[in-house]
């Protein structure tokens, strides 16, 4: 996968840029975000603004990450997402569990608040 | 008045790195069809979406992962309504049970229900060697 990870100091930035996040990537977002939570960075902002598809597995590894955070005293949020990517989290009702952000700069400035 | 009348019928290894040359086969179909009056976008991430989640499905609970196995997907729009089959090697399972969105915070287990919420009816049959998911949607 596609995957930059850039730690910003109060939270560290993963941009996915991948056009899906599906079956065939999602287990490679879940693990590097595992490896990340083993390095103790519990504050993380997923960036999917080049993504343009997300699927169940998609919606299941962020929700793996943003439990994953949560226990470990920690916050997942999104930011970016496309409008029928945003639809998905309304479908499945994961809108009210993440916070989402327009974009980046948003969601990294509340970790700081 | 034209009408579109489709049949796609196609064979791929059981591996998710198909996934995507099959949802974007859903997507084209959605922008060629001849009448449609919907929302095309929608309809074209629906159908990319519904192909996407029935061939995981096969792939990781009825095929097991077993990458020399193949999948069988089967597209066709008769009368403006579309008919989608997916057929697989598994056991089965009862799909209605699947059917509500389940608890927010579960890691798995939408797929099924994101596609009962796309097409009008779902069912899960068995077949000779295995099972077929079929599915149909009114795109009048």
């Amino acid at each position: 996968m596609n995957l930059q990870i850039d730690d910003k100091g109060a939270a560290v930035l993963l941009v996915v840029n991948e056009e899906r996040l599906d079956a065939h990537n999602s287990g490679d977002l879940k693990n590097q975000m595992l490896k990340l939570f083993e390095e103790g960075k519990n504050n993380l902002v997923v960036d999917l603004q080049a993504v343009r598809f997300v699927d169940s597995s998609g919606l299941g590894a962020l929700v793996s990450g943003f439990k994953n955070a949560s226990s470990r005293n920690g916050n997942l949020k999104l930011a970016g997402l496309q409008l029928q990517v945003k639809s998905m989290f309304e479908l499945t009702r994961l809108h009210r569990v993440f916070e989402i952000y327009t974009d980046t700069s948003e969601a990294l400035a509340s970790f700081q608040q | 008045m034209n009408t579109d009348r489709i049949a796609v019928d196609i064979k791929v290894p059981n591996q998710t790195r198909y996934l995507c040359l099959i949802g974007h086969i859903g997507e084209n179909i959605a922008r060629t069809l001849r009448n449609y009056g919907g929302d095309r976008e929608k309809l074209a991430y629906d159908l990319n979406l519904v192909l996407t989640e029935a061939m995981t499905n096969a792939i990781e609970h009825a095929n097991v992962g077993d990458p020399a196995k193949e999948i069988h997907i089967e597209i066709s729009i008769v009368k403006q309504k579309l008919f989608i089959k997916v057929f697989d090697y598994g056991q089965g399972f009862d799909i209605k049970q699947y059917f509500h969105p389940g608890h927010p915070l579960q890691d798995h287990g939408r797929g099924i229900y994101l596609m009962s919420r796309i097409m009008d009816h779902l069912d899960y049959q068995p077949t000779e060697y295995g099972h077929v998911l079929e599915m149909s949607k009114n795109l009048q």
